[in-house]
């Protein structure tokens, strides 16, 4: 459990020491959402229509941007050969490498949330359901991302392959989050939704990390 | 290598009858459905590619898990042979149905869940095919590729059972349901028929691209092992 702890310090610490990263993808999130009043024209009632599903889409594409770092620098400096020799099984190394990512990308996905809504004119019973659902549905989008991290350390590429394979996994979060807003502006029931989002996410705390690991080894092999 | 060079043209030979009896049978003699009219034929191809696309994954997903339990070779040649042929059986299908919904939904794709979740199949087998070739190292892109294919495994039940957990546009199954199949034996007969020239035709170009690929492989060993004498005095030469 200690082991765990330091990893996850380690990797924030790294995080914010090199600092840039969440930044970067919180700008990211921020300038595309922005973009879409530009390309659909200004009128309120089209971007309180699309709002949920255009901050969904983004932040989809935020959390695809920042994956590649998830393991491609303690690939590339040897780091992650030493990770997987230490006492603390490979599953749960990966499992803290989620979290320390999660924290440091998704966290902040989740609080500019609301800022963005702001600017889409989304209805105000959204609001608190958006963020539910975020915070339900980005832990997910860290640990399936982190298959698909793991699956192209070293490829021709990486990146473009990694939203190859990894947007088509992430389509059942995006639904579901998307329908859980809209209900409840719609005056619907929202916890179903929220309900199948959690249980993603409860999946993908232990299948993720399985596969992951796998992945993980035939790369140090 | 003697067995499937034994059971090839076999296979070749009933794949040809088969696919060659069914159309007969979809295309001239099955009735015209009552509501759908003639374009009920297209079910003749759609239906098994549909079937088709999951049964490849399946095998897919079978290959891969050997592959990665007792390391067989064999095994990773088969998955990279077979995924193609299931990203072609995908597409028909996706085709197929476009084609059959423009006359009867009035529409060329609805956003339906089925239909999405066999996109999402499709888009399986392309990164499938594009992480196994992403390597320099053709080992480590077959393992990769194969904890990809497990992975994607999540969708097949998705699929199959998109049609009862979300009643949206596409109709529910009519054939492999509880109380036995909804249709006409008129119409099932041939379906059948093209289900088993389907499954016969995947088997004979698998075992054309399995051989294909083992005896490339051959060739390529022969050719490091004549290259190698020069290599080693290309070696010495810049040590000394």
């Amino acid at each position: 459990m200690r082991a765990f702890r330091l990893l996850v310090q380690r990797d924030l610490r790294l995080a914010f020491r090199q600092g840039g990263d969440a930044a970067m993808v919180v700008g990211f999130f921020v300038l595309t959402v922005i973009l879409f009043p530009f390309g659909v024209g200004p009128e309120p009632e089209i971007l309180a229509r699309i709002g949920a599903g255009v901050i969904w889409v983004t932040a989809l594409l935020a959390a695809l941007l920042s994956l590649d770092r998830l393991f491609t620098a303690d690939y590339e400096d040897g780091s992650l050969e030493i990770l997987a020799l230490s006492p603390l099984p490979l599953e749960a190394v990966v499992v803290a490498k989620c979290l320390a990512h999660w924290i440091v990308t998704g966290l902040p996905l989740v609080l500019a949330a609301p800022l963005l809504a702001l600017f889409l004119n989304l209805d105000a019973a959204g609001y608190p359901v958006l963020i539910l659902a975020m915070l339900l549905g980005t832990p997910s989008l860290s640990l399936i991302g982190a298959v698909g991290a793991a699956l192209t350390l070293g490829a021709r590429r990486g990146g473009v392959l990694l939203s190859l394979l990894i947007l088509p996994l992430y389509i059942p979060v995006l639904i579901f989050g998307v329908a859980a807003v809209e209900a409840a502006i719609g005056g619907l029931s929202f916890r179903p939704h929220l309900m199948i989002l959690g249980a993603f996410m409860l999946a993908a705390i232990p299948l993720s990390p399985l596969a992951t690991a796998a992945a993980l080894r035939q790369a140090l092999e | 290598m003697r067995l499937s060079a034994a059971v090839l043209p076999w296979c070749a030979i009933a794949t040809a009858l088969t696919l060659g009896v069914g159309l007969y049978l979809a295309l001239f003699v099955a009735p015209p459905d009552y509501q759908q009219g003639e374009a009920v034929r297209i079910m003749f191809i759609h239906v098994p590619a549909a079937w088709m696309a999951m049964f490849v994954y399946g095998n897919l997903a079978l290959a891969s898990a050997v592959a990665l339990i007792w390391r067989h070779p064999l095994a990773d040649l088969a998955g990279q042979a077979a995924a193609p042929l299931g990203a072609g059986f995908t597409l028909l299908c996706l085709v197929t149905g476009s084609l059959w919904g423009q006359p009867m939904w009035g529409t060329w794709w609805v956003w339906d869940a089925r239909l999405t979740s066999v996109l999402v199949l499709f888009f399986l087998y392309l990164g499938y095919i594009a992480l196994v070739n992403a390597f320099d190292e053709p080992t480590r892109g077959a393992r990769a590729g194969a904890i990809l294919a497990l992975v994607g495994v999540v969708n097949i039940p998705i699929i199959k059972f998109s049609v009862d957990w979300w009643n949206t546009l596409h109709q529910p199954a009519s054939i492999m349901r509880m109380g036995g199949p909804t249709i006409d034996a008129s119409m099932l007969w041939p379906l059948f028929l093209m289900a088993i020239g389907f499954t016969l035709y995947f088997l004979t170009v698998l075992l054309i691209r399995i051989r294909t690929a083992i005896i490339a492989r051959k060739l390529q060993v022969l050719r490091m092992a004549e290259l190698e004498p020069d290599e080693d005095f290309a070696g010495a030469r810049s040590a000394s």
